[in-house]
């Protein structure tokens, strides 16, 4: 999706970058409630650890034979004491300190070593790369607990040595999170430009790549340390990390064992100690990778509606159906996104016709609602944050936006198709293109696989695909950017539908390419009487395939007509100033006529015209009020207060 | 030639293979030859604009000449000074005589420096300019390119791709290069926009003297920008010569093919008459003209070795051996 821009009178140069408000990252983290929770709960663990020096503890470590084995609530030991006398709450807050420490410096000294590999074989790839994951693999391929066992058979029983088992254990982990996001990372421009700048490849890790992977890190981290708090407990629960009389929770935990049928309260309680300790970091730092996940936090991964959600305001002048029977005919459209507070008014009182066999040509910049308007006719806009909030799209008599979402599905594919700029969103990289077509038609209508085979291969025929048999088994990827936009308009062809809404079906492709690909819908089009949705940035295409044009600037349709009259003589400042900015070819070396400023910011759009801040003919009126289209000629309109005088200066213009 | 004519730019049988070599089981790895046996020449003050289709090997070309992507074959003379060891020297040797450009203006610049680090970086590493220098030319670098000094502390993510595609002209020009290659600096850009920038861009040319090399796909805006142009095709360069000649009176028939096809106001669209076949497979190149596959005018001879660049007059050439007819000739050639 488009980014969206900020509206200002003066020129792109000069206008004022929007700030974006950053969601805090603490809101964004309290958000998740079970990581608000589990944050306090961390918190108190930690500050009692903090604090242990300076609490009113018994000595950890003081014996007390004639105490051993206390209750928990005894005198003097709240939670009773161990098989020699001493506190079990003290040890315990000890404990969790030992634990607590020994799980951070694990992570940290597994963060450094597996980051530093992760970066160095990311970014440098090639043979360093290989030889770095591949010992990397041999070290996953041992189950972790035997390999942190083996380590510390080899290092010896002790503290520091259980610490080096498991930093040693998780460095694959950091190692392969790491790698990956450094590999996307090094193939990034802004990596080759400060190469270009005189940077050498050390300077370059550390301080182009390494920012932008630290976020990566610090989720690997957050999400890690539960583990191996738990890890290093194993260890010494063991015997294999720390030795008596110092311990930690997974000691005390050991020690407990040995007791287990007689004081059973303190294997429980170490048990209890350890689940808090690990649940509520684990809490905190699933909560982290949420919040810091750029995905989740703009809303990504809530699950769009099967359907737009529409919310229309009763209006009555949209009511009626069109007269005769066009192919569509759209009335009154609205679509925005709400967004917080924040209402994206992308598509804004669209109202259009499309006659039987007629191809409508959608012009416009990018953000200027053209996709939004697309997608909105059979409810395909995402919702949240996506609302149609109000007007009508009328088909066969019907209001498309009022059927039910099994007729609905029925005639999205059906009578009704889409193709896409890309074609590998609708192609699926794991099936043969046939299949895929087969799937389409048998989604429409009852066929034998054999008979929808053949008339897959018919489709691919149709769309001259040379060799259409064998091209059915390939896969997507095996055929080129054209070809494959071939095959998406076969499968939008697949259940004869009366109108095409094709989205810059030829915008990523070369320009021999888009010729071909141009004169194929032309040709489909006159062949069987197809109705065409056709958008498009580019002027020059829209003069080759369509009859009626209709240009789209902030949400609006501000003018609309044949397209060779509309050509000709613009009636809309905006037009006029759009064809004119746009190379033609055999004019020679010259300047442009660049139009100064950027488009408004649809959740900000000012009073007025949408297009005042930059119109060379603005007036004061045209910054008040509404301005609603006005007819110029036989079905011919353009939203502006002066849009006959502009037309008749154009046409007085190219007449001179 | 005399001194004022001799080239800024200039490259010998430049090539790049990508690929090759073996795997570890000792199996040939398929070789790309995305680049071959390219020879330009650009005069300073010039534009040489660069155009081809997708695939055809100009962003390679480009690297090439910035020192991004180390030659296979073939030199390249800054200057008239030849990079011998181009392939070892990198962009630091290269940095301070030749720029770069990117196509995608908000992926060329690091999420997470402000403006000012980008900027500064070329001068700390390239020129070494103490703080006060530095202060002074990114002030002047944003005049510039018509930005506003209070953005140097933003962050790329606040700019619109205009303003993110003046920033990477400034940081390009930083060093205070003579020649700046621009790969396709347009093309992610709306067309409201698309005219700013170009018009920034010829501007800047005039008032820095510059020397552009210019790649895009898009024939008018080549044409409204530069002098030469070189058409490439399937990793050669097939057509060369002054703009206005060459597009009005295409000599080779894949030049005519891109100048039939795009897209222009008033034309309908009509079904090439061009063959659908499309580029040969580039890991298994045919042994002659990469083009006899499309090419109307294809005879046997054109499939037994790839036609050389000759020269055609008036400063022009073509890769062809059954050219197009020249401007007034009525028959062929
Ligand atoms: N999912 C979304 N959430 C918020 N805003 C959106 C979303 N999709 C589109 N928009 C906004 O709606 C406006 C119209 O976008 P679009 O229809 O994609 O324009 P076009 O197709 O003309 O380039 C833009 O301002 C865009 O940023
Ligand atoms: S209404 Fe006014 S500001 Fe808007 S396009 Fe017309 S003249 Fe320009
Ligand atoms: S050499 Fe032959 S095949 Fe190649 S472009 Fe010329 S005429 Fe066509
Ligand atoms: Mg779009």
């Amino acid at each position: 999706m488009s980014a969206i821009s900020t509206s200002s009178s003066a020129g792109d140069a000069a206008r004022t970058p929007e700030r974006p408000k950053r969601r805090s990252f603490l809101r964004l983290l309290l958000r998740n409630r079970l990581a608000g929770l589990g944050l306090v709960v961390l918190a108190a663990i930690v500050a009692i650890a903090i604090l242990a020096p300076i609490l009113p503890l018994a000595d950890p470590n003081a014996t007390a034979p004639a105490n051993r084995l206390l209750p928990p609530l005894s005198e003097g030991h709240l939670l009773g004491t161990d098989e020699l006398g001493r506190d079990l709450l003290s040890r315990l807050v000890w404990g969790t300190r030992l634990s607590l420490f020994m799980g951070v410096a694990a992570t940290l000294v597994a963060a450094l070593l597996g980051s530093t590999i992760g970066l160095v074989a990311g970014y440098f790839g090639g043979r360093l790369d290989n030889a770095l994951m591949r010992s990397i693999d041999m070290l996953m391929a041992f189950p972790y607990i035997l390999l942190a066992l083996a380590i510390v058979a080899v290092l010896g029983p002790g503290l520091l040595n259980a610490l080096y088992a498991v930093a040693i254990v998780n460095i694959p982990f950091f190692a392969r999170n790491i790698r990956g996001v450094t590999v996307g990372l090094s193939h990034k421009d802004f990596v080759e430009a400060a190469r270009l700048s005189g940077m050498g490849h050390g300077r370059i890790l550390v301080s182009e790549v390494l920012p932008n992977v630290m976020p990566v890190i610090v989720i690997t981290m957050s999400t890690t340390v539960g583990w191996m708090i738990l890890e290093t407990a194993g260890l010494s629960f063991l015997g294999l990390g720390s030795q008596p009389p110092q311990a930690d929770l997974g000691s005390i935990l050991g020690e407990g064992r040995k007791v287990m049928l007689t004081a059973p309260h303190v294997t429980t309680i170490a048990g209890i100690t350890i689940f808090l300790l690990v649940m509520s970091i684990n809490l905190v730092g699933d909560g982290v990778r949420d919040a810091l996940d750029p995905r989740l936090s703009a809303g990504a991964l809530a699950r769009p509606a099967p359907v737009t959600r529409i919310a229309r305001a009763k209006n009555a002048d949209d009511a009626a159906p069109p007269e005769g029977s066009p192919a569509l005919a759209v009335r009154r459209l609205s679509t925005r996104f709400e967004v917080g507070e924040r209402i994206y008014r992308a598509v804004n009182d669209v109202s259009f016709t499309i006659r039987r066999g007629e191809c409508l040509g959608l012009v416009g910049e990018s953000g200027s609602g053209k996709s939004v308007t697309a997608l909105s006719l059979l409810g395909l806009v995402p919702s949240p944050p996506g609302v149609i909030r109000a007007g009508r799209v009328w088909r066969e008599g019907e209001d498309v936006l009022s059927l039910s979402r099994e007729k609905l599905r029925a005639l999205r594919g059906g009578r009704v198709s889409y193709i896409f700029q890309d074609p590998l969103t609708t192609l699926h990289p794991l099936f043969t293109v046939g299949d895929q077509l087969v799937e389409a038609i048998r989604a429409h209508r009852p066929a034998s696989h054999a008979e929808a085979w053949t008339q897959a291969v018919a489709l691919l025929d149709r769309v001259r695909i040379p060799a259409a048999a064998d091209r059915a088994e390939a896969l997507p990827h095996e055929l080129s950017g054209g070809m494959r936009q071939r095959v998406a308009i076969a499968m939008a062809l697949a259940n004869e539908p009366d109108l095409i809404i094709a989205d810059e079906p030829t915008t990523a492709l070369d320009v021999t390419v888009q010729a071909q690909i141009l004169a194929l819908l032309d040709e489909l089009r006159r062949e069987s009487g197809l109705a065409l949705l056709f958008i498009t940035h580019d002027f020059g295409v829209v003069s080759q395939l369509c009859d009626r044009v209709a240009v789209m600037y902030a949400g609006k349709i501000v003018e609309e007509g044949p397209t060779q009259a509309v050509l000709e003589a613009p009636a809309h400042p905006y037009t006029r100033l759009l064809i004119a900015c746009v190379p033609i070819l055999g004019s020679g070396k010259r300047a442009l006529d660049a139009i100064p400023g950027l488009p408004p910011a649809v959740d900000r759009l000012p009073d007025g015209c949408a297009f005042a801040p930059r119109c060379p003919r603005a007036t004061a009126a045209c910054k008040e009020g509404e301005i609603p289209p006005v007819s110029v000629a036989d079905r011919r309109s353009a939203r502006c207060l002066y849009a006959g005088e502009v037309m008749r200066a154009a046409t007085e213009g190219s007449a001179a | 030639m005399n001194a004022s004519t001799a080239p800024i730019l200039e490259t010998s049988g430049l090539g790049k293979t990508f690929g090759g070599g073996r795997t570890l089981l000792g199996a040939r790895k398929p070789q790309v030859h995305a680049v071959r046996d390219v020879t330009l020449a650009v005069a300073p003050g010039e534009t040489l604009g660069v155009v081809g289709e997708s695939g055809c090997g100009k962003s390679t070309l480009a690297r090439m000449l910035v020192g991004l992507v180390p030659p296979t074959s073939g030199t390249i003379a800054l200057d008239g000074q030849a990079l011998t060891d181009a392939a070892k020297a990198g962009p630091r040797a290269f940095g301070r005589t030749i720029q770069y450009v990117f196509q995608d203006p908000t992926s060329a610049l690091n999420p997470r420096k402000t403006i000012r680090q980008i900027l500064e970086a070329p001068l700390i590493h390239l020129i070494e300019a103490d703080a006060p220098a530095r202060e002074r030319r990114v002030a002047e670098l944003m005049d510039i390119v018509s930005l506003r000094p209070e953005f140097l502390e933003r962050y790329p993510h606040e700019f619109s791709g205009g303003q993110a595609q003046r920033i990477g002209i400034a940081r390009a020009l930083a060093a205070e290069p003579r020649i700046v290659v621009l790969d396709e600096p347009v093309s992610a850009l709306d067309v409201s926009v698309q005219a700013q920038v170009l018009n920034l861009l010829s501007d800047l040319r005039t008032r820095l003297g510059l020397t552009y090399l210019f790649i895009s796909h898009d024939l008018a805006v080549v044409e409204a920008i530069a002098e030469r142009v070189a058409v490439m095709y399937f990793g050669r360069v097939v057509e060369t010569g002054p703009v206005d000649e060459v597009f009005r009176a295409p000599r080779h028939p894949y030049t005519r093919l891109l100048l039939s096809s795009a897209p222009a106001i008033g034309a309908r669209a009509e079904a090439s008459d061009a063959p659908q076949a499309e580029l040969p497979d580039p890991t298994r190149p045919p042994p002659g003209c990469a083009f006899a596959g499309r090419c109307p005018n294809v005879r046997d001879d054109c499939r037994t070795a790839p036609p050389p660049l000759v020269p055609m007059g008036r400063g022009r050439a073509a890769a062809c051996l059954h050219p197009l007819p020249a401007e007034g000739a009525d028959g062929p050639a």
